[in-house]
């Protein structure tokens, strides 16, 4: 003991490894009415984990070129010892991780974990979720099938709607006049080192700016106004060993099913692995019908919900210009919610119904982007897309104007 | 706000079902038997004789294949293996791609994924589906495939068949049968899409299923050969899984005893 003690001093004299361990774990007070959606945050940081290890095996197999992807990646699936392992964790955990993000955000809006003093852990936040959506989508090009071919096909094309310098745009991102090896090896070298290093940065900021100003809790409470002698917070507890051990339980129940998908269902009935993704992509065979992966999907509905050309302008650059503002606006939330309580018990009935609304219109969307479009789903994504809007436009004026309850002192 | 998540889930889960979708060819069905090493033999057999010439399975190889399927290395050699191949080589065949675009309009697609890509009720559904048609370059169309560039290479098999028109049973817009509201007898109708047997082949009706069943299931076997290692995995990560939850639930508990 004494031995390992000296050692720890030794350490500690130059580099701040206890100190850093205190302040991020064992004296980190977090409010202790936690409950279940509060597992998401530690669980996206498990997936990313899962992510960044299965794909440093992947990439030791993988053959990022037009001629050998498709094959290496099949390789991989027959030849490699449990490749198949392997690449069904990350293909899993693509997935996995926007379900996790997704409701870690549910988790944010409901309990007003954006609002003043964590707008900068929101934005960081924000980062991490478009830095994500960039590295799935780079991510999904590499096996080389003909979903990931038509459907980067179609995304890249989306900047040639932009005017004056649309296509060029493309073909800059493309680095050709159509999706080619070239696009590919770029994916490759961005989906492996470039945005890997940004999501992680991202997340190490997205965790000290919440460790600086402390986690919300479901009631929204501020656990620091009420301190013992010591300065610890009274409704506080130390996050190791309390929340360590009461997170091991969330990751096995997680765990559970994440394996059962991994090892028994990896397909999920086509939604995690797109059947027409079982062809190598061919360039000139366009697929009956092209749908982006699920977790893009609400966003794809709204670009094709706009079908009126505007200011000389078609269709297809206002759609563009709506699902990017869908994700823009989302950055601005903090600021849009002026609301005097947190937590959504607290808020007044409109808000309650905005955000059922929100999430309803989140989910219809979803589902019209996975199908083929006909005229009364185009009539119902328009409907979703305006209340997804209306949700954040009105949102300063029903959080000032309906009348909130009274938030308790302690928790 | 619990309702609210019930309502949120519900939505989402008959939401998933509204957007699984259906395809428009009426398939037969089939569940595949990996367990039935007989009928993957027999599969892999018939995938030689008559599928190999000209559909590759470029990503697999013939030794995985024969020890999956447990066939020993020298019968498979003796058997199976073409000559100018090694056991560990991967199935592919002499057939220049650009001659058979131009025998058969299209390159014959490699059959590795095939049971994945297509499903395995299709690759079965189609395999029985050929029938006569006089228009079509190789003297045979499918119902499943319509315009089918590949010609009905079991056709001595199953003898030939042929689309007529005869009484059949009448089918609603959904695809179901329709019924006599007062008897309850199925309403039949004349169609002209019917597929008949002209004359018998080799084998009896029961035979050819048979035939078609083993190659849908090796198909579905060599489309993922991983598939019975995960599942004889799988439940030992679950149940390791279970333990250790139920520790990490204990270790928790303990824990928690006294925060209030």
């Amino acid at each position: 003991m004494a031995g390992k003690n000296s050692l720890m001093a030794w350490i500690d004299d130059r580099l701040p490894v206890t100190q850093a361990f205190e302040k991020h774990m064992s004296k980190y007070y977090a409010p202790k009415n936690f409950n279940v959606l509060y597992i998401f945050g530690v669980l996206s940081l498990l997936v990313l984990v899962n992510q960044l290890l299965t794909g440093i095996w992947l990439t030791m197999s993988y053959n990022p070129s037009a001629e050998g992807a498709f094959a290496s990646v099949e390789y991989i699936m027959r030849d490699v010892e449990y490749g198949w392992l392997i690449r069904y964790l990350h293909s899993t955990g693509a997935s996995a991780f926007f379900v996790v993000v997704y409701l870690h955000m549910f988790r944010g809006l409901l309990y007003g974990s954006y609002q003043k003093p964590r707008e900068l852990v929101w934005l960081f936040g924000m980062a991490i979720y478009l830095a994500l959506m960039a590295e799935a989508f780079m991510g999904y090009l590499l096996p080389w099938g003909q979903m990931s071919y038509w459907g980067a096909q179609v995304i890249i094309s989306l900047f040639s709607a932009i005017p004056v310098i649309g296509p060029d745009l493309a073909q800059w991102v493309r680095g050709d006049y159509l999706i080619s090896g070239i696009t590919l090896n770029r994916f490759f070298s961005l989906h492996v080192i470039a945005l890997p290093l940004v999501l992680v940065a991202l997340v190490v900021l997205h965790l000290l700016a919440l460790h600086h100003v402390g986690s919300n809790n479901p009631k929204g409470v501020d656990i620091k106004k009420h301190k013992d002698e010591n300065g610890i917070p009274l409704d506080g507890i130390p996050f190791h060993p309390f929340y360590t051990t009461h997170d091991l339980v969330g990751i096995a129940v997680f765990l559970f099913v994440f394996c059962s998908v991994v090892f028994f269902f990896p397909e999920m009935g086509g939604y995690f692995l797109e059947k027409p993704n079982f062809e190598a992509a061919n360039p000139l065979k366009t697929p009956e019908h092209i749908a982006p992966v699920w977790y893009f999907t609400p966003f794809y509905a709204i670009l094709r919900a706009v079908t009126y050309p505007l200011f000389g302008l078609d269709a297809k650059f206002w759609g563009v210009v709506a699902m990017g503002g869908a994700i823009a606006v989302l950055f601005v939330l903090p600021w849009l919610d002026r609301s005097p309580v947190k937590a959504m018990r607290y808020k007044g009935w409109m808000s309650k119904i905005a955000l059922l609304l929100f999430c309803i219109s989140f989910v219809v969307l979803g589902v019209l982007g996975v199908l083929p479009s006909t005229a009364a789903r185009t009539t119902m994504a328009q409907i979703a897309s305006v209340v997804y809007f209306l949700y954040f436009i009105l949102m300063p004026f029903y959080t000032k104007w309906e009348s909130t309850k009274p938030v308790p002192e302690r928790v | 706000m619990k309702k609210m998540f019930a309502t949120v889930a519900l939505m989402f889960a008959s939401a998933m079902t509204f957007a699984a979708g259906g395809s428009h060819v009426h398939l037969e069905h089939m569940s595949p038997d990996l367990d039935d090493k007989a009928s993957l033999q027999r599969g892999l057999q018939v995938y030689t004789n008559y599928c190999a010439g000209c559909h590759e399975m470029k990503f697999a190889r013939y030794e995985r294949a024969a020890n999956d399927l447990g066939i020993p290395a020298n019968l498979f050699e003796q058997n199976l293996l073409p000559d100018d191949k090694k056991i560990g080589d991967l199935m592919t065949n002499a057939m220049n791609a650009d001659d058979a675009a131009n025998w058969f309009g299209a390159t014959p697609p490699d059959l590795t994924l095939e049971a994945r890509l297509r499903g395995h009720d299709w690759v079965y559904s189609y395999l029985k589906s050929f029938y006569e048609d006089e228009s079509r370059p190789w003297g045979v169309n499918n119902t499943v495939f319509p315009s089918v560039g590949m010609p009905n290479v079991l056709e001595h098999l199953q003898g030939v068949r042929t689309m007529t028109c005869a009484q059949a049973p009448a089918m609603d817009e959904h695809g179901k049968p329709k019924f006599d509201t007062l008897t309850g007898d199925v309403l039949t109708e004349e169609q002209c899409n019917v597929v008949v047997q002209k004359t018998a082949g080799q084998l009896s009706e029961e035979e050819f299923d048979q035939l078609a069943y083993d190659i849908t299931n090796f198909l579905v076997y060599v489309a993922e050969p991983s598939r019975q290692e995960a599942e004889s995995l799988g439940i030992k990560v679950l149940l390791f899984i279970v333990l250790f939850g139920i520790f990490a639930y204990l270790l928790n508990k303990e824990f928690w005893r006294e925060i209030h």
